[in-house]
């Protein structure tokens, strides 16, 4: 059932839930952070309005920089201003950055360990009609890699604005990852939010299988979990919310509590958080796994639902998944 | 800047003497590392640490100091010795250059050695970091100047070029780089390579001011970086005409001196290997006994 501690949102399970996209709460959580440290920068590479920057570069026009289609540049610009005492957001779609950019974040940002917060929009399956040039299944791997690197996937608007204000607070590299399709607003204004501490928001006495997701997608392993009870199979939903550094003795805990784990991202399901916890599962608490996530293809163009179903992210592919994990435990 | 005496003139091509024959030592030590650009920019590297920016060694986080960004960071071993003479650490570490546990990474590390601004090494990403301080720096309203040392060869990687357009857009005009022209690259000429020229227009183009000069002359290295710093509204490049390998005759205007160490492989055409660092080295003692 609900974790009521969290305080999540009350309409979680009807028609009218709020829907909203994390890149929303990018763009508050942005603002907010330029309200409260004037040191705070913003930095796009020709995608103000799509990437939510619209709103900081109205209200501080002096502590924004427009770049133009240059990611590379943008990276390294900002790893200079996040070494001289500014704390730099660049903001731009995923696949561009942290995509084309990758080494100037590596050398600038990471190893140089420059102050910059990397913002990754359009992540995910679900930009849609863009078609697989746009949508990024690699940006979790990529950056959890990097050395210095703190790795932030928000679950929903409001914990994306959350995210955003939290990563201002925390000294050296941090990749944020954001969506541009709406999704349920499953957290509200009152949950709380700790970087590097997991959330169990859905939980029940004797779990057999562990789901744990991350963005978006966790909503449908909560609509999963929620069909397994009625079928007696009893879960437990993980919103790991940050992949690096992973909750690891939160995580250990309860993998070992269900004996079987399903990991749940918009992303290749290798190296992204299925290879996170499966490095986490083999050092510390071997368990079966399964993996719902992009099956080392590419996507296409098409409505984000369909294509989600289409890849094997819907709620069907993670009930399938979870009886399968829970059969292979064999407890 | 003061106007710039002889004596001190005569004291700046000495201490880059002395630089070079510190650069020849360090890389014979290492066994690996790059020759010719270190050599050619010891004059320039020599003028900045020594007349032209505003520093504190001991302090090298002194906030209000000048940024000197190099960008092509193999050639670090001349801004090591650099860092070493102006007094930022001992000259005995010189010659912990690219061994284990040392602070002198064999391309330069932030976070390892006092007085190096950035890390660097990748090619083409040296000018968008130095825009980025000078930014910082006019959002401080901060007094400090920004100067990015670069190569010609990183000149064909595209970040350059979007960092050149950058700056042009936002009137840096506490920005100047400096672009070592000294036409080698790895596998070649450059303009064999992959031609850069007509560089002047090309940044002229780019609403940057231009200068070019010798770059193993003092008075030209000093009075571009004076005209550069009443630029107002448009941040200036200096087209530093160098000399790969210079000070060692068998080095100069070689390009296969570019990524190698004296002391470890023959070059038809150079002292036998066994004899090239002590060839360097007397040749540059020799340059110093005849210029005192």
């Amino acid at each position: 059932m609900i974790t009521k501690d969290l305080q999540l949102n009350p309409k979680l399970f009807k028609d009218d839930v709020e829907q909203k996209a994390t890149r929303e709460g990018f763009g508050a959580g942005v603002l907010l952070a330029g309200e409260e440290n004037e040191n705070v920068v913003v930095l796009s590479a020709d995608l103000t309005d799509s990437t939510k920057c619209g709103e900081f570069a109205k209200k501080f026009p002096g502590r924004f920089f427009q770049v133009g289609v240059a990611e590379q540049n943008m990276a390294a610009i900002a790893s200079g201003l996040g070494v001289s005492g500014k704390i730099p957001y660049i903001a731009s779609y995923a696949t561009f950055s942290p995509g084309r950019n990758w080494e100037q974040i590596r050398t600038t940002i990471s190893y140089n360990n420059s102050n910059v917060k990397i913002a990754g929009h359009h992540a995910g399956i679900s930009v849609g009609p863009d078609g697989a040039t746009h949508q990024a299944v690699e940006d979790i791997a990529t950056m959890r890699v990097m050395a210095n690197m703190t790795v932030m996937v928000p679950c929903d608007a409001a914990q994306a604005k959350k995210a955003t204000l939290a990563a201002s607070h925390i000294w050296g590299p941090v990749y944020l990852r954001y969506a541009r399709e709406k999704s349920v607003v499953m957290t509200t204004e009152s949950t709380p939010f700790t970087p590097g501490k997991a959330q169990i928001f859905w939980e029940s006495r004797r779990p057999k299988v562990a789901l744990i997701g991350c963005g978006g997608l966790l909503y449908n392993a909560l609509l999963a979990a929620r069909e397994l009870e009625k079928e007696g199979m009893e879960t437990v939903v993980v919103n790991c919310h940050t992949i690096k550094p992973l909750d690891d003795e939160k995580l250990i805990a309860l993998i070992k509590k269900a004996g079987a784990v399903v990991t749940v991202e918009e992303h290749q399901v290798t190296g992204g958080l299925g290879g996170a916890i499966a490095e986490l599962t083999a050092k510390h608490c071997p368990v079966p796994m399964e993996f719902i996530g992009m099956q080392g293809v590419y996507g296409e163009s098409g409505p984000a639902s369909a294509l989600i179903e289409k890849y094997g992210m819907g709620v069907k592919s993670i009930i399938a998944a979870a009886k399968k994990a829970a059969k292979r435990s064999k407890r | 800047m003061t106007p710039v005496t002889d004596k001190k003139l005569h004291s700046l091509a000495h201490i880059a003497n002395l630089i070079r024959q510190d650069v020849i030592t360090m890389l014979a030590e290492a066994k690996s590392g790059h020759s010719a650009g270190p050599l050619g920019m010891a004059d320039i590297f020599s003028a900045f640490y020594f007349y032209i920016l505003n520093h504190r060694p001991k302090q090298p986080h002194w906030p209000g100091r000048d940024r000197l960004v190099l960008s092509n960071g193999h050639i670090c071993p001349v801004l090591y010795a650099t860092l070493a003479h102006a007094g930022y650490f001992s000259r005995d570490e010189l010659k912990t250059l690219r061994k284990m546990g040392s602070r002198l990474q064999g391309h330069p590390h932030r976070e390892s050695l006092p007085g190096v601004e950035t890390t660097s090494g990748p090619l083409g990403s040296g000018l968008s970091q130095a825009i980025g301080m000078a930014l910082a720096g006019k959002l401080d309203r901060a007094k400090y100047h920004v100067y990015c040392l670069m190569s010609d060869g990183e000149h064909q990687e595209g970040n350059t070029w979007e960092a050149a357009m950058f700056a042009g857009k936002n009137r840096l005009s506490n920005l100047t780089a400096v672009l070592d022209r000294n036409s080698i690259q790895i596998d070649g000429n450059t303009e064999d390579v992959m031609p850069l020229e007509p560089l002047r227009a090309k940044y002229e183009a780019f609403n940057w001011h231009v200068i070019e000069i010798d770059g193993h002359n003092f008075e030209s290295i000093i009075s571009a970086v004076a005209e550069a710093n009443v630029i107002h509204e448009r941040p200036t490049m200096v087209i530093a005409h160098t000399i790969p390998g210079r000070g060692v005759s068998y080095m100069e205007n070689d390009y296969r001196w570019h990524g190698i160490p004296p002391g470890l492989q023959n070059v038809p055409g150079a002292p036998p290997v066994y004899d090239q660092v002590k060839v360097a080295l007397e040749e540059l003692r020799e340059a110093a006994r005849k210029s005192i």
